[in-house]
């Protein structure tokens, strides 16, 4: 089950549809590091509101994306966790300590537009909105 | 076979020439006929043993003649599926009127008792007759008062339970404020069961509200065990998970301690000392100025 | 079991990755059935989920088990994973809090552990594995 993975402008966005396997969740890490390497990404966002469990294995994959991304000098922020399902987290023990979090993609966005990672490209001499 | 028969030889009960269900038939039909005295006569006990006090002699009489024949009815059926819903039934009416437990036993015994009283009655001229009578009445009443009692208890404590539980959804209110910040009043002892519910609820709350900052005060928490503390963390952790900011306030030197001691770095986690202060700091978070009353209406 | 009303069992072959996300879908089905609330849903999908898990990764084959418990007083869920793999040789730090900052590694014992309300280690190295565990529903709606 491949995710789907959009760019906008330099964000991906990365939208989990249904249960993912341990592999599809291995896919989409190697999925998104290699996107993130090719793009001048800023920002990542996975979409986790189609999970309706995290347990260990989803967690290490996902601050394996974010660890991976920020060596390349992205943000990644993690949307859409459910209350069972942080509540689950928080009481097998897992935390997503030092990734950050928002309610939804909308959120999700604005944190990213206000750590100033930009999805308009306005270097200087650059005033064009990147598409994807 | 009448009264009047002269009492037969004593026989092996197993040879009887009556089986149990003629006997049940015959007492299902004296109780039938009698119904009316029978029924007066228990409700009369149960006036002067003091019991049902919380119902009026109509209702009493009213009840009485429900339970008369649902009795003779699982006597006659054998089947106690009819009594059971009616015990739940009546349980369900008369709990909230405050009848205890021990009445509603005492009236069951009462009624066994009137029942067996008649049964004496009609049959103490043949002696072995009333003994086969007994025989089959025994475990038929005996089942009959358990279904009641064990009805009456169960709907009680299920009762009890919803009660508990609209207490305790009442007493953990999670309060919008402004947009996008929630507050948490926490009052009084906070049990795992009581904390598990105030988590969930917190949770779903940031989700519908789209809060962004929560207010959790604990001011009227006297004490946390390390449990409760956990909890407490696990409920800031939770909510960060869905994008919010936690703020404690209200949290005394004893409970700091208690966290100190379970190994939370309280430098991570955003306390202020009182409510107000942990309103304006998440205000100041969500990009709210505060104008003094007096500014505002200058300014309208 | 004694007294207990027990439903049948619900078996479930554990040998590649996608039964994993099966055993626990499985045991949330059957935790809704029983009308677990949604919280307690997901917490014993996680149980599974690591459990699972683990069958696949030490043992690379096993099978977990459902079974329904419909007492009048007691209504929850039994769930057992088996393996025939190399087993655990010291359960004891097995089952402690071993967590890293980075949290989730190790076996994902002592989590499953304490989402369920009971928990079983059955290990002996060479001699496979079975953990069984329990949940039950808090009060009778």
């Amino acid at each position: 089950m491949e995710v789907p993975i959009l760019k906008q402008g330099h964000y991906l966005i990365a939208s989990i549809q249904s249960a993912l396997s341990d592999a599809d969740l291995s896919q989409l890490r190697e999925a998104l590091i290699a996107r993130v390497g090719k793009f001048r990404t800023r920002g990542v966002i996975v979409d986790v509101t189609a999970l309706d469990v995290m347990d260990s294995f989803a967690v290490r994959t996902l601050r394996d994306i974010a660890h991976m991304a920020r060596l390349r000098g992205a943000e990644t922020v993690i949307v859409g966790i459910q209350p069972e399902v942080a509540f689950a987290m928080v009481q097998l023990g897992l935390t997503l300590k030092g990734i950050a979090t928002a309610l939804d993609l909308e959120e999700g966005l604005a944190f990213l537009d206000r750590q100033g990672h930009g999805r308009i490209d306005n270097r200087p001499g650059h005033g064009r909105i990147d598409r994807g | 076979m009448s009264k009047k028969d002269a009492p037969p030889p004593p026989q092996d009960p197993q040879a009887g020439t009556e089986s149990t269900q003629a006997l049940l038939r015959e007492l299902v039909a004296h109780l039938r006929q009698n119904r009316t005295q029978l029924r007066e006569e228990w409700a009369r006990r149960i006036t002067r043993a003091q019991l049902l006090t919380a119902m009026t002699e109509e209702e009493i009489f009213a009840e009485a003649t429900s339970v008369y024949d649902n009795y003779v009815e699982a006597l006659e059926t054998g089947t106690f599926e009819a009594l059971q819903a009616y015990a739940r039934n009546l349980s369900e009416r008369i709990i909230p009127r405050g009848v205890e437990t021990h009445e509603v036993v005492g009236i069951v015994l009462l009624l066994r008792d009137v029942l067996a009283r008649s049964l004496f009655a009609k049959y103490h001229e043949d002696f072995n007759k009333l003994n086969r009578i007994l025989d089959a009445y025994e475990p038929a009443a005996n089942r009959i008062a358990n279904t009641v009692a064990v009805g009456f208890v169960q709907e009680r404590e299920r009762i009890i339970r919803q009660q508990q539980e609209a207490i305790r959804e009442l007493s953990t209110p999670v309060l919008q404020v402004r947009e996008r910040l929630l507050i948490l009043p926490i009052i009084g002892v906070i049990d795992p069961q009581r904390n598990r519910q105030l988590t969930e609820q917190l949770l779903r709350a940031i989700r519908t509200n789209r809060a962004k900052v929560v207010v959790i005060d604990i001011t009227g928490v006297a004490a946390m065990d390390s449990n409760v503390a956990n909890q407490l963390v696990q409920t800031v952790e939770a909510s960060r998970l869905l994008g919010a900011t936690v703020i404690v306030t209200g949290l005394s030197p004893e409970i700091a301690q208690t966290l100190v001691t379970i190994g939370v770095d309280l430098s991570e986690m955003a306390t202020v000392g009182d409510l107000q202060g942990g309103i304006e700091e998440a205000e100041r978070l969500l990009g709210y100025k505060v104008i003094p009353y007096g500014e505002a209406t200058q300014q309208a | 079991m004694g007294a207990l009303t027990v439903a049948d069992e619900l078996r479930c072959l554990i040998a590649a990755d996608v039964d994993v996300v099966q055993a626990r879908q499985t045991g949330r089905e059957l935790a809704s059935e029983l009308g677990f609330s949604a919280g307690d849903q997901t917490v014993i999908a996680a149980a599974i989920s690591e459990i699972a898990r683990n069958i696949l990764m030490y043992a690379k084959r096993g099978e977990v088990r459902f079974t329904k418990v419909l007492d009048g007083t007691q209504q929850g869920l039994i769930v057992v994973a088996e393996d025939d793999g190399p087993g655990i040789r010291d359960i004891q730090r097995a089952l402690q809090d071993g967590y890293s900052t980075s949290g989730g590694l190790g076996l994902g014992l002592p989590g499953a552990r304490r989402l369920m309300d009971e928990f079983e280690v059955v290990s002996a190295p060479g001699q496979g594995t079975r953990i069984t565990m329990r949940k039950w529903k808090r009060g009778n709606a």
